[in-house]
């Protein structure tokens, strides 16, 4: 035996470093049918380790200060070495982060990903989704600008919007009367917690996944389908191993997305306001209210349902229920779907149709968040937020009428 | 000599469930869980309590006192309450007479937008009508605006002008009651922020026993 096997033999009597490399990876069968969507999961999972080394290298240069904050930021951005580098991939990471999410989760939406036996797959995923938003939200709160600071009031207060307990709430999470120090401090912690949670998440994620296996694009299961192919008798006929084959071609995704992510860290850090906010450059000033706030883009779809539902009674907590729920119905996507066919592929006219206006209303919503309230903007917010829950509350009824096509035996290519 | 020897009990070490009473087992499981539940519980108290308010932020936050028995009608004073100036005018006669003539160029002249605890949404917006006591800060940018009473002062529009706040940064005009004009870069009243009597002649300013 050569040096190398015999040091794997000793690892392997005491771990399962080959059985795990086997299982999960190189006798990992996927599907062999899998497009351009199927990148974004390893692409979310680059973006989280670039997020968790960027910031935890801002950290060594960053004080949790209301006095201090603000300077150390703009100290990272010229005093410190390549500090400026580390800064702009920490706040695109951010942004790439949801850009990569949604498109993930959009994929999930579009192949039936939640459909069984992936219910808890999903579940988890949605998990992830909010303890992300969470993260990001407590993340901008700590350059300490206008915004930052006037975001952070506007979002705090909808707690303190909730009837009897609000008020007490709001100040038990600012830890203060006002947002101050003592809240920049806290969400620090939080925020360099946070992530650590999201890779625990992202584990357990990927453990639900393998346990199920991966979806596809034609929303087969090839567990059931037929056995063998080129590397073993029992394993799924329409199935590859994922390496080298799928770890090789999400390299590919990789070089794409850095791609683009070198473009806008080098040439748009600030993409023109949407991933740094203007009015962030001027330091939070509890005084002064911005002329207009607004959170950052991959808010404002939620943001602008908020602001659709009129207050009752003075109080504008019927939005934050209806902002929250626009999250929570995700996790019962999966009961929603009643259709017989998982992929839109074999799915009817009717759900095509349906997906597309949920993707156009979601993403006027998003650009609703960001502009000022109008009559018109008003109107066309709540045209929108309705039709956000209809799809999903309505789902259960219009999967069952839409036409399907038949589902083929075995992937397509 | 005495020798002592020691002989393991072996069935100590088997899984027998000979003569084990399982319903005692159970109970027992179910007591410690739930005694390790509550202690748990009580274990969590400090955790939660932590992120309360610490003794420096309440203390900065306290509600301030406000001694009126001097103030005279037409004047005002300022105290300050969590970091901001708080306005307590006495009005006159005349300036309460004139708040309802105002109606027609203000923006919010029934006070809809809740910028008041509900017990000051009233004409005056005060508890009692001479006294107005409102947070000196611009609803627009945050300037802190200067106390103008002189009616029919020309640079404030001559006749027209009753008295009231103006705001030298970007021009908002508030009547004696803190209610923006119409048009003006402020969009909303001034904030009038919880307070009470504790006599004729005491404001407390930030508390008012949850009356709100």
């Amino acid at each position: 035996m050569s040096m190398m096997s015999n040091v794997v033999d000793w690892i392997d009597r005491r771990y399962p470093m080959t059985q795990v490399w086997n299982e999960h990876l190189a006798q990992y069968y996927a599907p062999k049918n899998f497009n351009f969507w199927y990148y974004m999961g390893s692409l979310a999972m680059l973006v989280l380790v670039m997020q968790i080394v960027t910031g935890v290298w801002l950290a060594m240069s960053y004080k949790p200060d209301a006095e201090l904050a603000f300077g150390s930021v703009e100290y990272i951005m010229r005093d410190v070495e390549w500090g400026w580098l580390i800064r702009y991939m920490h706040s695109t990471g951010a942004s790439a982060f949801f850009v990569v999410i949604y498109l993930h989760m959009f994929r999930g939406l579009m192949y039936g990903s939640y459909r069984e036996p992936r219910e808890l797959l999903w579940i988890i995923g949605v998990l992830i989704y909010v303890v992300m938003m969470a993260t990001a939200f407590m993340g901008y709160l700590l350059p300490w600008g206008q915004m930052s600071y006037w975001g952070a009031q506007v979002i705090v207060n909808l707690f303190s919007a909730v009837p009897v307990i609000g008020p007490d709430l709001g100040v038990w999470i600012r830890g203060d009367y006002v947002i101050s120090d003592v809240t920049l401090n806290r969400f620090f912690a939080l925020h360099f917690l946070l992530p650590f949670i999201l890779a625990a998440l992202v584990f357990v994620h990927i453990v639900a996944l393998h346990k199920v296996g991966s979806n596809n694009p034609d929303g087969i299961e090839i567990k059931k389908g037929p056995k063998g192919n080129r590397w073993s008798e029992t394993a799924p006929a329409d199935g590859i191993p994922f390496h080298p084959y799928y770890s090789v071609k999400d390299i590919v995704g990789v070089a794409g997305f850095l791609f683009l992510f070198a473009a806008v860290v080098f040439f748009a850090p600030e993409m023109g306001g949407f991933f740094i906010e203007y009015p962030n450059f001027e330091p939070a000033n509890p005084l002064k209210t911005p002329e207009h706030i607004a959170p950052v883009w991959y808010f404002t779809p939620f943001y602008a349902i908020l602001r659709a539902v009129p207050s009752v009674a003075g109080s504008a907590f019927p939005g934050v229920v209806a902002m929250f729920a626009s999250i929570l119905v995700l996790f019962f996507l999966p009961w929603l779907d009643k259709s017989p066919v998982k992929s839109v592929r074999y799915k009817g006219t009717l759900y095509k149709v349906l997906l597309g206006l949920f993707v156009i209303d979601f993403i006027m919503l998003g650009y609703l968040g960001v502009k000022p309230t109008t009559d018109l903007y008003k109107f066309m917010a709540q045209v929108g937020t309705i039709y956000y829950f209809a799809f999903f509350l309505a789902m259960p009824w219009y999967s069952k009428m839409d036409k399907t096509k038949p589902v083929p035996e075995r992937v397509t290519q | 000599m005495l020798t002592l020897t020691v002989q393991p009990t072996r069935g100590v070490f088997l899984m027998s469930t000979d003569g084990v009473d399982l319903k005692k087992r159970r109970t027992l499981t179910a007591a410690t869980s739930v005694v390790g539940a509550v202690g748990v519980g009580f274990f969590a108290v400090p955790f939660l309590k932590a992120w309360n308010p610490s003794e420096k932020a309440k203390a900065a936050g306290a509600p301030v006192e406000a001694d009126i028995g001097k103030l005279e009608p037409g004047q005002m004073m300022r105290v300050k309450w969590r970091g901001k100036p708080v306005w307590i005018v006495h009005r006159t006669e005349r300036n309460l007479a004139d708040l309802s003539s105002m109606d027609s160029s203000l923006a919010d002249p029934a006070s809809d937008v809740p910028q008041q605890p509900e017990y000051c949404k009233n004409p005056t917006r005060s508890i009692k009508a001479p006294y107005l006591v409102a947070v000196g800060i611009c609803t627009h940018l945050g300037c802190s605006p200067t106390y103008r009473p002189d009616i029919g002062a020309a640079d404030m529009g001559g006749e027209a002008w009753k008295g009231g706040f103006f705001c030298p940064c970007h021009g908002s005009k508030f009547d004696l009651a803190g209610r923006v004009y119409s048009g003006m870069p402020a969009p909303t009243n001034l904030e009038i922020p919880p307070h009470q009597y504790l006599s004729d002649a005491v404001i407390l300013v930030g508390e008012d026993g949850g009356a709100a």
